[in-house]
C-alpha cells in the first residue's frame, strides 16, 4: 500500500520531469544568467567584467536616449494595439456575418500572412513606400498627386502602420473565438424587444466580444513591444525600439550587459502591463464570464 | 373579431416546405399551442410571425394590419426563445429593463414595471444576479419577465420548458398558464410535448411534415381525432388493419373475427385507431376480438395490459376499481363502442 502512495505521489513529477527539464535548461537558466549578466561591468578593451554593479542600471535610468527609446517602444505598441482593435474586431464581426464561401476564403485571406515570413511582409511594405523607388511612392509622384514621396521608411508611422498589419490576424482570430461563443438568437432577443442594428452592436455584442477584443490587446500588445523584425527593417539604425537596441549592443557594440539590462527592462515592464491588464479583465467580466 | 390571423403561410428551403400553407386565426387573450414531431416546422412558423424568417408566400395579419410590412424590431411581440438568449452581461434586471429602455420609459416607471414583472415570476430576490448564476427555471422566468415586461401584443414561447427537469416543468407549467390568466396575452406556445400542450392551451394545432392535421380544444382533438397521425400523437393508440364491406346497406368493419359498425363512410381496407383506455374486456359479444393476456402490469390507480390478437398486440389500460382482472395467459375478448374508432385511409399507420 504505502509504495502504491509513495509512487502515487512521484508520479505527477515524473510525468513532467521531461518537459521541466526542458523549460529550466532553455528558459530559466539563460533568463537568470541574463539578469545576472544585467549586472556586470563592460569596457571597450577588457571586454565583461563578472562583477556585480548598477552601471548600466544607472545608465539607462539616467540617459534621456533610454528614455526617449522606451516611450516610442510603448508608444507604438499601444498605437498598433489600438488600431488592431479598432480594425480587427470589426473585420472579425464582419467575416463571421458573411455567408459559407465567402467566410471561408477571406478568413483565408486573414490568416494567410501568418503563413508568410514577417520580414517578407515588411519588406512589402518596404517596397511600397520606400523613398523614391517605392512602387506607389513612384506611381504617385508621376501622377502628381503629391511632390515629395511619402515619408514611410525610418519613421514611427511606417513602424506602426506595418507591425499593425502583421498582427491583425491575432485580433481578428481572438475576436472570431468570442463571436463563435454568441448565440445567434440574443441578438434576435435584443431586435425583437425593439432594438437597432447599431443598439444590438453596442449594447449586446461588443459587451460580449469585449473580452476577446482585450486577449487579442494583449497578445498584439506584447508582440508589438517585443517586435524585431519589422522595426529593424522599416526603422533602420535610426529609429531604435527595445528589441532593436538590445540586438545592437550585443551584437554591434558587444556591450552584452548593457543589452541584457535592456532587455530585462522590456521584459519586466512587458510582464508588468500585461499581469496588470489581466486582472483588470479578469475582475471586471469575472461576474458575466464564469 | 380574429386578432391574429395566418393565411397560407408558406416557406420553402430549396424545393422542401418546412411550412405549408398554414392556415391560422388567433382569437384575443387565446392560448394556442403547435404541437408536433421535430421538424414539422413549429419553429419556423414561429420565427415568420416574429420577423426572423421571411415567409416564401402567405400573410400575417395582426388586428388587421399586415406583419409583415413591419420590421421585427417594431413588431411589438414577446419573444422566449428555446435557448432562452439571455443578455448573460446583464443582471436580471437590466434584462427584463431593455426592452422598456428600446421604448423610451422614463426611469422611474421602468424600475417599477421592471419589479412588478420580477415579482409576478417569482423572482424579486434575484434581480441583481447575473444569468450565469442562475438555475435552468429562473433563467427560463427571466426570458418570460423580459418578454412580458413590454406588453407585448403577443407571446410567442418556442419550446420554452424543453430544458427543465419533469418536476420543475410541471410547476413551470402551472405558473405559464396563471400568468397567462392574469395577463391575459394572446400566446403562442410551440412544444412536442402533446401533455404540456393538452394542460395548457385553449387550442391545440398539431402539424406534421409542415402541414396543419388538426386544429382544435385538446378535449376535442383528443377524443376526436382528424387522422390516425393525430391520435397517435396525442397520447397512446391501437392501430389495427380492417376490412369495410356493406352489409344491409350500412359500412361494416371487420376486425380480425369481430365487426363493428362505422360511424363515417369508408371502405376497402382502413386503419383504424382505438385508445387504450377505451377498450374493455367482455365476454361475449358481436363486436369484440380473441386474444390472449401476454403481459399484466399494475400501476396503481390502472392495469396495464398487453393482449395477442389476430390483429398484432393491443394495448388496454382498465381502471382500478378493486374488481378481478383477466391474468397472464388468460383467455379474453376486448370490445370498444364504434364511435370510439377513428378511421383512415389503409397504410398510414400514425405512428411517428
Ligand atoms: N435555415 C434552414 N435551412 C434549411 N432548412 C431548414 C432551415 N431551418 C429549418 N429547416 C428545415 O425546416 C424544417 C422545419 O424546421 P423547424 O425548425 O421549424 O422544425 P421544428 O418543428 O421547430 O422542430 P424541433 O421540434 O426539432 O425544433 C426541418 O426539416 C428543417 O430541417
Ligand atoms: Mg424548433
Amino acid at each position: 500500500m504505502t509504495a502504491v502512495a509513495v509512487s502515487r505521489g512521484w508520479t505527477p513529477w515524473l510525468l513532467a520531469g521531461p518537459a521541466l527539464l526542458l523549460f529550466v535548461g532553455i528558459v530559466l537558466v539563460p533568463l537568470a544568467m541574463t539578469v545576472l549578466l544585467s549586472f556586470h561591468d563592460w569596457g571597450q578593451y577588457k571586454g565583461i567584467e563578472p562583477v556585480l554593479i548598477l552601471k548600466n542600471w544607472r545608465e539607462i535610468i539616467d540617459d534621456s536616449y533610454f528614455h526617449e527609446m522606451f516611450a516610442r517602444t510603448l508608444r507604438i505598441s499601444v498605437l498598433v494595439t489600438l488600431i488592431a482593435a479598432l480594425l480587427g474586431a470589426p473585420e472579425a464581426y464582419i467575416l463571421n456575418r458573411m455567408k459559407n464561401p465567402w467566410k471561408g476564403i477571406f478568413l483565408l485571406v486573414i490568416l494567410g500572412p501568418l503563413l508568410i515570413s514577417v520580414v517578407a511582409r515588411t519588406l512589402g511594405w518596404a517596397l511600397l513606400f520606400g523613398g523614391e523607388t517605392g512602387v506607389v511612392n513612384k506611381a504617385l509622384l508621376e501622377l502628381g498627386v503629391i511632390e515629395a514621396p511619402l515619408p514611410f521608411m525610418f519613421t514611427e508611422t511606417g513602424i506602426v502602420v506595418a507591425l499593425s498589419h502583421v498582427l491583425m490576424p491575432f485580433m481578428v482570430l481572438s475576436v472570431w473565438a468570442a463571436l463563435q461563443r454568441l448565440d445567434p438568437q440574443v441578438e434576435n432577443a435584443a431586435t425583437a424587444l425593439g432594438a437597432s442594428h447599431f443598439t444590438v452592436l453596442r449594447r449586446i455584442v461588443l459587451p460580449q466580444v469585449m473580452p476577446g477584443v482585450l486577449s487579442g490587446g494583449i497578445i498584439v500588445f506584447a508582440l508589438a513591444a517585443s517586435a524585431f523584425a519589422t522595426p529593424a527593417i522599416i526603422g533602420g539604425r535610426r529609429l531604435k525600439v527595445a528589441a532593436t537596441l538590445a540586438y545592437d549592443e550585443f551584437l554591434n557594440t558587444l556591450n552584452w550587459p548593457l543589452g541584457a539590462a535592456v532587455a530585462v527592462l522590456l521584459l519586466v515592464a512587458l510582464i508588468v502591463i500585461i499581469v496588470g491588464c489581466n486582472r483588470l479583465v479578469e475582475r471586471r467580466y469575472a461576474q458575466v464570464f464564469q | 373579431m380574429s386578432f391574429l390571423v395566418l393565411e397560407g403561410l408558406t416557406k420553402r428551403f430549396g424545393d422542401q416546405a418546412a411550412v405549408d400553407s398554414l392556415d391560422l386565426v388567433v382569437e384575443q387573450g387565446e392560448f394556442v399551442s403547435l404541437l408536433g414531431p421535430s421538424g414539422c416546422g413549429k419553429t419556423t412558423t414561429l420565427q415568420m410571425i416574429a420577423g426572423f424568417v421571411e415567409p416564401t408566400s402567405g400573410s400575417i395579419l395582426l388586428d388587421g394590419r399586415d406583419l409583415l410590412a413591419i420590421k421585427p424590431s417594431q413588431r411589438g411581440l414577446g419573444i422566449v426563445f428555446q435557448s432562452y438568449a439571455l443578455f448573460p452581461h446583464m443582471t436580471a434586471a437590466e434584462n427584463v429593463a431593455f426592452g422598456l429602455e428600446m421604448q423610451g420609459v422614463p426611469r422611474a416607471e421602468r424600475s417599477q414595471r421592471v419589479s412588478e414583472t420580477l415579482a409576478l415570476v417569482g423572482l424579486a430576490a434575484l434581480a441583481d444576479r447575473y444569468p450565469r448564476r442562475m438555475s435552468g427555471g429562473q433563467q427560463q422566468r427571466v426570458a418570460l419577465a423580459r418578454a412580458l415586461v413590454i406588453r407585448p401584443r403577443i407571446l410567442l414561447l418556442d419550446e420554452p420548458l424543453s430544458n427543465l427537469d419533469a418536476k420543475l416543468r410541471e410547476e413551470m407549467q402551472i405558473e405559464l398558464r396563471q400568468i397567462q390568466r392574469t395577463v391575459g396575452t394572446t400566446t403562442i406556445l410551440v412544444t412536442h410535448d402533446q401533455a404540456e400542450a393538452m394542460a395548457l392551451s385553449d387550442r391545440i394545432v398539431v402539424m406534421n411534415k409542415g402541414r396543419v392535421e388538426q386544429i382544435g380544444r385538446p378535449h376535442e382533438a383528443y377524443e376526436k381525432p382528424a387522422s390516425a397521425f393525430v391520435a397517435g400523437f396525442l397520447g397512446k393508440t391501437n392501430v389495427l388493419p380492417a376490412a369495410v364491406e356493406q352489409r344491409n346497406g350500412a359500412a361494416v368493419a371487420s376486425i380480425g373475427d369481430g365487426s363493428w359498425p362505422l360511424p363515417a363512410e369508408a371502405s376497402g381496407r382502413v386503419t383504424v385507431s382505438v385508445r387504450p383506455e377505451k377498450i374493455a374486456f367482455i365476454d361475449q359479444a358481436d363486436c369484440s376480438l380473441a386474444g390472449t393476456v401476454r403481459t399484466r402490469i399494475f400501476q396503481g390507480n390502472h392495469w396495464l395490459y398487453q393482449i395477442d390478437t389476430a390483429c398484432g398486440l393491443v394495448t388496454v389500460i382498465r381502471q382500478n376499481a378493486g374488481e378481478m382482472m383477466p391474468a397472464e395467459g388468460a383467455a379474453v375478448r376486448l370490445t370498444w363502442r364504434p364511435q370510439d374508432m377513428t378511421v383512415s385511409p389503409a397504410g398510414q399507420d400514425g405512428r411517428i
